[in-house]
C-alpha cells in the first residue's frame, strides 16, 4: 500500500513537470504553429544561469527569478531574430530550425559550462513528510513543484480568458490577417507568446533541477516525454497538456516502480501510438474539416 | 573495365556529343550506372591511397550516407519527416550482430546484409502504416519517441547484450577478394579497408536503386503526395500506399546502413543509436538540400570529417578533444540554423539553382537541349522528366524541379 501511494505521488510530481514542459510547447504551438524542439536546451541555459548565481553566493530566490527573466528575454529575442523569418514557410523549415537551435544551445551549454555533473540545491526540504509513523514519498519541494505548476496554469488561463492582452494574443494566433486589421500588433503578440512559453519552459527546467544533479543533457528525457504529453493532449489546449502530462507521469511512474525503469520509453511509445491511432490529432482536439 | 565506360561520354563530334547528351538525359538508368561505375573506380583509387584510420572514417561516412540517402527519399521526396531513422539503423545492426555472433558462422555476407534489410523492412512496414495517418508535428513526435525507445529495447533484453551490446565477428576476407586486391594494389588488403570497400559498394548499390526509384513512376507518385494530397488522390494515387512504400524503402536503406555499422564497429550496443544519430541524419538531409542524393553523400563526408578538422584547428588553439568535438557540434548546429535562414534549399539546392541559370543562359543561345547542369550524379528527379525545361527560364523551371520542396510552396529565392 505504501509503495502504491509513493509511486502515485512520484507520478503526480513527474506528471506536473511534464505538464509544465508540455504547456510551454502548447503556448508556442498555439501562437506560431511551430513546435519548439529547442525548449529543453533553452531551459538548460537559464537553469545554469541560476546555478552559477547560487554558486557565487547570491540569494536562492533571486537566482530563481533571474533565470525566469532570462527565459523571457531569450524567448523574445529568439522569436524576433530567428523564428520570424520562417513563420508562414513550410512546416519542415521550422522543425529543422528548432532542431538546429536544439543542437546549438545544447553544445553551447557544454562548451560554456562543461559536462561535469553539478548539484543544484533543492527549493525546500527534501525529506519525506511524516504522517504518524510512516514517511511518505513526497517532500516540501514536491509540494512547491505541484503548487508552482498549478499556479502557472491558473495564471495562464486567467490571462487568456479574462484580460485584454490574452484576447489579443488569441486573436493573433487564430487569424493573423484579421487580427492585424482590427488593430492588434500581431508581431508583438507572437513575440510575447514565445517569451511566455520560454518562461514556463525555464520554470520546468528549474523544477527538475532543484535538489538534483545538473549537466547540459539533464533535460534530454524531458524533451521526449514533455513532447509526448503535449502531443497526447493535442497540442492545442493547455488543459490537454496538463492531462497528457499527468497521464504520462502516472503511467511511467507505475511502470518504473512495478516493472522496470528501462521499459519507460517503450511504454511511452506505446501510449503515444495508441492515442494517435485512435485519435490522430490527440485527445483534446475538436474534429476539424480539412480545407481543400 | 570501369575505365572504358567513363571515356564514352567524351566522344568528339558535335552531333555524336548531342546524341550522347540526349541519351544521358533521357535514360536515367544509363546515367546512374555510369555515375556508379565512375564512383566505384574512385572508391578503389581512394581506398588504395588512404591509411587504415582514414579508411575507418570513410566506412563511417558510407553507412551514414546510406541511411541519409534513404531519409532523403522519405523527407525530401515524400515529405514525411522522421526523427527516428537512427533507431531503424539499430534493427539492421542488431540483426547482423545476431547472425555473426560466433567466429564459426559461415553465412555469406550478402545473405546477412539482406536479412538485416528484410528485418528493417518489416519494422518499417509496421511504423510506416502508423506514420501514414500522422501529419507534421505528430509524425515528428512519434518518430522521436521511436528514436528514444528502440535503444531501450536493446538495454532491456539480455539476449541483445543489455547495456554492453553485442560483439560480432566479421567474417574473414575471402580468398578471391585478397587476390583481386593484391592484383590491383600489390599488397594484401587490411581488414578495415575490406570493410570500407564493402560499405562503399553497398552505398553504390543502394544509391543506384534509390536514384532509379526517385526518377520512376513511384518516385513521381511520392512527390505528388508531398506536393498536394488532394490533387494526388484525385489523380488516383493511393495516399497510404505511397506513404508506406516511401517509408519502407527508406527503412530498407537504414537496414543496410545498420548492417555496415555493425561490420565497421564490431560491437552493437544501445549507445550507438542515440537521438543524436537520428537528428544528425535529418540535418544531413536538410543541409544537403532536401531530395538530393549527391548532397546526402557530400554532407555525410562533412559530418564525419568535421570533428577531425576542428580538432586539428583546435590543437593549435589549446582545445582538448572533447571541447573540439563540442565545438564541431556547435558549428554544425549553427550551420543548420543559418542554412534554413539564408539558403533554405541547402547545398545542392544552391548548386542546382546555379545549374538551372547556366542552362537557361545556354538555352537562349542554341536550340538543342543542353547537358544537365551541375547535378550530374543521379540525384532525385531532375528536370529531364519535364519536356519544357530546356527552353524555359530558370524561374519557370524551378517549380518543376521536384527536389526542392522547401521552396515549392512559397517560392523564396
Amino acid at each position: 500500500m505504501l509503495q502504491f501511494t509513493n509511486t502515485a505521488l512520484a507520478g503526480l510530481v513527474l506528471g506536473m513537470i511534464f505538464a509544465a514542459f508540455a504547456l510551454a510547447l502548447v503556448l508556442i504551438w498555439r501562437s506560431t504553429r511551430i513546435l519548439n524542439f529547442a525548449q529543453a536546451p533553452m531551459a538548460v541555459l537559464t537553469t545554469y544561469i541560476a546555478l552559477v548565481m547560487i554558486e557565487d553566493g547570491r540569494p536562492y530566490w533571486l537566482a530563481f527569478v533571474v533565470a525566469l527573466l532570462a527565459g523571457l528575454v531569450l524567448g523574445a529575442v529568439l522569436e524576433r531574430v530567428v523564428i520570424r523569418p520562417v513563420e508562414g514557410k513550410p512546416d519542415i523549415n521550422a522543425v529543422i530550425l528548432t532542431l538546429g537551435l536544439f543542437i546549438v544551445f545544447k553544445s553551447g551549454a557544454e562548451v560554456i559550462f562543461g559536462t561535469k555533473l553539478r548539484t543544484y540545491p533543492p527549493t525546500f526540504g527534501i525529506r519525506g513528510i511524516e504522517i504518524g509513523d510512516t514517511t511518505i514519498g513526497i517532500t516540501t519541494s514536491d509540494f512547491f513543484t505541484i503548487g508552482a505548476v498549478i499556479a502557472t496554469l491558473v495564471l495562464l488561463v486567467a490571462l487568456f480568458r479574462f484580460t485584454d492582452l490574452g484576447l489579443k494574443m488569441r486573436a493573433a494566433a487564430n487569424n493573423q490577417e484579421v487580427a492585424g486589421l482590427l488593430g492588434v500588433k500581431v508581431g508583438a503578440m507572437l513575440t510575447l507568446g514565445w517569451a511566455l512559453a520560454a518562461v514556463v519552459g525555464s520554470l520546468s527546467g528549474l523544477l527538475i533541477a532543484a535538489g538534483g544533479l545538473v549537466q547540459p543533457s539533464y533535460m534530454d528525457s524531458i524533451v521526449v516525454f514533455g513532447f509526448i504529453a503535449a502531443v497526447i493532449g493535442g497540442l492545442e489546449s493547455p488543459a490537454g497538456a496538463v492531462v497528457g502530462g499527468l497521464l504520462l507521469g502516472f503511467s511511467l511512474s507505475f511502470v518504473s516502480g512495478y516493472l522496470s525503469a528501462q521499459l519507460v520509453a517503450l511504454v511511452a511509445l506505446g501510449i503515444l501510438m495508441t492515442v494517435l491511432t485512435l485519435r490522430p490529432g490527440g485527445l483534446f482536439t475538436a474534429t476539424q474539416g480539412r480545407r481543400v | 573495365m570501369s575505365e572504358t565506360t567513363t571515356t564514352t561520354p567524351s566522344t568528339d563530334g558535335a552531333t555524336r556529343g548531342q546524341q550522347l547528351s540526349a541519351l544521358w538525359q533521357d535514360y536515367p538508368l544509363i546515367r546512374h550506372l555510369v555515375t556508379a561505375a565512375i564512383g566505384l573506380a574512385v572508391v578503389i583509387v581512394v581506398l588504395t591511397a588512404v591509411d587504415d584510420f582514414q579508411a575507418t572514417k570513410l566506412t563511417e561516412m558510407a553507412y551514414i550516407a546510406i541511411a541519409a540517402g534513404g531519409l532523403t527519399l522519405l523527407t525530401g521526396l515524400n515529405g514525411q519527416i522522421s526523427l527516428g531513422h537512427g533507431a531503424l539503423m539499430a534493427f539492421g545492426a542488431y540483426t547482423t550482430a545476431l547472425l555473426y555472433d560466433d567466429r564459426e558462422v559461415g553465412t555469406p555476407l550478402v545473405v546477412v546484409v539482406l536479412a538485416s534489410v528484410l528485418v528493417t523492412v518489416l519494422v518499417g512496414i509496421l511504423i510506416g502504416i502508423a506514420a501514414a495517418r500522422l501529419h507534421g508535428p505528430y509524425l515528428a513526435g512519434a518518430t522521436l519517441t521511436l528514436a528514444i525507445a528502440v535503444p531501450e529495447i536493446g538495454k532491456y533484453f539480455d539476449q541483445l547484450g543489455g547495456d554492453q551490446g553485442l560483439r560480432l565477428f566479421v567474417p574473414e576476407i575471402p580468398q578471391w577478394a585478397t587476390d583481386i586486391a593484391y592484383y590491383l594494389t600489390g599488397s594484401d588488403p587490411s581488414r578495415s579497408k575490406y570493410v570500407a570497400f564493402l560499405a562503399w559498394v553497398t552505398l553504390i548499390v543502394v544509391f543506384i536503386l534509390l536514384a532509379n526509384l526517385a526518377s520512376s513512376r513511384i518516385g513521381r507518385r511520392w512527390a505528388a503526395v508531398r506536393d498536394d494530397e488532394v490533387a494526388a488522390e484525385l489523380a488516383g494515387i493511393d495516399l497510404t500506399r505511397a506513404r508506406v512504400s516511401a517509408f519502407v524503402v527508406s527503412a530498407a536503406a537504414a537496414g543496410a546502413a545498420g548492417a555496415m555499422f555493425a561490420l565497421a564497429q564490431r560491437t552493437v550496443g544501445p549507445l550507438g543509436f542515440s537521438l543524436n544519430l537520428s537528428l544528425t541524419l535529418l540535418a544531413i538531409v536538410v543541409l544537403g538540400g532536401l531530395g538530393s542524393l549527391t548532397g546526402a553523400i557530400l554532407l555525410s563526408g562533412v559530418l564525419v570529417f568535421l570533428p577531425q578538422i576542428v580538432m586539428d584547428l583546435g590543437s593549435g588553439a589549446d582545445l582538448d578533444a572533447t571541447r573540439a568535438s563540442q565545438m564541431a557540434t556547435l558549428t554544425f548546429g549553427l550551420v543548420m540554423v543559418l542554412v534554413i535562414l539564408l539558403a533554405p534549399r541547402g547545398l545542392m539546392g544552391g548548386v542546382r539553382a546555379l545549374g538551372l541559370r547556366l542552362r537557361a543562359a545556354r538555352a537562349g543561345r542554341r536550340t538543342p537541349p543542353a547537358t544537365g547542369g551541375s547535378s550530374s550524379s543521379g540525384a532525385a528527379p531532375s528536370p529531364t522528366t519535364d519536356p519544357a525545361s530546356p527552353s524555359s527560364t530558370a524561374e519557370t523551371a524551378e517549380p518543376d524541379d521536384g527536389s526542392t520542396p522547401i521552396t515549392t510552396k512559397k517560392g523564396t529565392s
